[in-house]
């Protein structure tokens, strides 16, 4: 039985938030008489994730994905609840912990700006312990696993952002840790650099078993990465399961698209029961449930003289959109 | 490269208010009134110079830019406390002055040839040990007021108050001795003259308490020291990690 490495339980986080009103009226009250007010972002949220797994945090703007990951990593104190990860608390910090885990945010940079990127692999290599020899073995590995070459060796400032953003990853992977927290990654990545470096982390998953929690506003990022979601609504978890569970509980019908011989076939087929979308000549698009598919099409196939067909899956976006605005989903 | 060399002359230049000083001192014979002579005021500048070349702290400035930006977050989940980085960065900015410190003396003998003098080594060695340890001192009084950025935001409107106190009582615009006998009675009882006058005095050759001196340097770190690590470990449960 493969053991959990994550563990939280009744979680809760808040934060003190002053609000101020426009103006200089505003302004002065502000300054003499702040109002200030406690706003729960997380709320009494419990999971477990096991070794290994790649998990992605699913919500929308502000619904607490972050503020998640920040707990798991130790950055951040938690208000109620525990959370154990690689059997450390995270907020004490200690050393172990730290040598473990790593924290990637989209375009928040840990390379030094106006050195090339190989002084910053050099500099955490020592931060991290690990010998010259060890340290030049590594980075010539995940330089490799990046594709990544003469950049290490342009000043910073004048790395593009996909070359910089594969910087920061070998940075903070240099020293091999075993859980990778991954905030939004691709952020701002042009469609082939987030290919490789989708490609990159299930590579490093795969060879390594490390353990990565996920966000990410790019759904092509959660579905090519992660079996399992968390689905985060106003600081509380809508959904925790597998991902295509979520989808075809989300979309449990799917459109086909019928090109007919003949208008009178179509006609025959808009008339045979099945529920109609549109009809154009010819083309008939039906809708059909997911657990009836085979033998409808058997149906179809049969009884019409079909030219061709195209089954359409919903778009992923539109289906996870669903989540992002909804608080519970009882698969 | 061009631009960073000019930047690290600038720094280098910016600091020369004890030459202005030293200009207001002389030229208004203000060194009679407390039996220094020409040439020992001068040294005293000079050194004072010196001595703010290598011990000038700014990592409250650096810190609030990075806390405010979400960049002390990567640094905060490494198994090294971040203000480890920021006195390396504060080290290797010492070291870039040093050849344009060392050019600005230059300039400063051939215009007051009289001054010039050649510590003995010993003297010389205590002086670096004393200028290190004043550097300690700011630092760690800094740091202790970057870390109130877990609190306020804006830490260095906090500095800027202790900016007053330390530009005046440090010795960077008088020499302590100048000052009045009952302020400087409580003056060497804070951490202020150990910051510039001390140091300053040491190199410069003037009378000084070595020993008491350096005690008083080296007990304002041990008082400082574990205020800082306490403010630390209370500031990092207060941090949002905002900006990032």
């Amino acid at each position: 039985m493969v053991q959990n490495i994550i563990d939280v339980k009744n979680l809760s986080k808040s934060f003190d938030i002053s609000s101020k009103e426009p103006g200089l009226k505003g302004t002065i009250k502000h300054f003499f008489r702040r109002q200030t007010k406690s706003l729960k972002v997380i709320k009494n949220i419990s999971f477990e994730i096991k070794k290994g797994e790649i998990v992605g945090f699913l919500g929308a703007n502000g619904a607490g994905k972050t503020t998640i990951l920040k707990m798991l990593c130790g950055l951040i104190y938690p208000s109620e609840g525990s959370i154990l990860v690689s059997g450390h608390l995270p907020f004490r910090r200690k050393e172990n912990f730290l040598k473990n885990i790593t924290l990637i945010m989209g375009q928040k940079q840990q390379l030094i700006w106006d050195l090339p990127p190989i002084e910053s692999f050099y500099l955490n290599a020592s931060i991290y312990d690990l010998d010259k020899f060890e340290a030049k073995k590594r980075i010539q590995k995940l330089s490799e696993m990046l594709e990544i070459d003469e950049e290490l060796f342009i000043p910073v400032r004048k790395l593009s952002l996909g070359q910089r953003m594969k910087s920061e990853l070998l940075a903070a992977l240099i020293h091999e840790p075993n859980i990778l927290f991954l905030d939004e990654p691709t952020l701002g990545l042009d469609i082939n650099a987030q290919r490789k470096l989708r490609k990159f982390l299930q590579k490093y998953n795969r060879e390594t078993n490390a353990t990565i929690c996920l966000t990410s506003h790019y759904m092509k990022d959660i579905t090519s990465l992660c079996k399992r979601v968390i689905c985060v609504h106003e600081g509380a978890i809508s959904y925790d399961g597998k991902l295509d569970l979520l989808l075809k509980k989300l979309s449990p019908v799917k459109e086909i698209l019928i090109v007919c011989r003949s208008e009178d076939d179509a006609t025959k087929l808009e008339n045979y029961g099945f529920t109609v979308k549109n009809k154009i000549k010819n083309e008939i698009t039906i809708k059909i449930e997911n657990n009836s598919i085979t033998s409808s099409l058997k149906t179809i196939l049969n009884n019409f003289d079909i030219e061709d067909l195209f089954i359409n899956e919903p778009p992923i976006d539109e289906v996870i959109g669903k989540v992002l605005i909804k608080k519970d989903y009882d698969i | 490269m061009l631009e960073y060399r000019v930047e690290i002359a600038l720094w280098a230049i910016s600091g020369i208010i004890p030459f202005f000083m030293l200009n207001i001192w002389t030229n208004n014979n203000l060194n009679e009134s407390i039996n220094i002579s020409d040439v020992m005021l001068s040294r005293y500048f000079l050194c004072a110079f010196f001595v703010r070349q290598f011990s000038v702290v700014w990592v409250v400035f650096s810190f609030e830019e990075d806390s405010l930006m979400g960049k002390v977050s990567p640094y905060l989940i490494q198994p090294l406390n971040p203000f480890f980085r920021y006195f390396a960065q504060h080290l290797a900015e010492q070291i870039t002055r040093f050849p344009f410190a060392l050019i600005i003396a230059f300039f400063f003998f051939i215009f007051n040839p009289e001054s010039i003098w050649i510590p003995n080594l010993g003297i010389l060695l205590l002086a670096i040990v004393s200028t290190f340890l004043s550097f300690l001192i700011q630092f760690l009084i800094q740091s202790i007021v970057a870390c109130l950025c877990f609190w306020t935001e804006k830490a260095s409107s906090i500095e800027r108050l202790l900016f007053i106190p330390t530009l005046f009582l440090s010795g960077l615009l008088a020499p302590v001795v100048s000052f009045p006998e009952y302020v400087k009675s409580w003056l060497y009882l804070t951490p202020f003259p150990y910051l510039i006058d001390f140091p300053a005095n040491l190199l410069s050759g003037n009378e000084t308490n070595i020993s008491g001196g350096l005690s008083m340097q080296i007990l304002w770190i041990f008082l400082l020291f574990p205020l800082f690590k306490k403010i630390w470990s209370e500031g990092t449960k207060k941090y949002t990690a905002m900006g990032s």
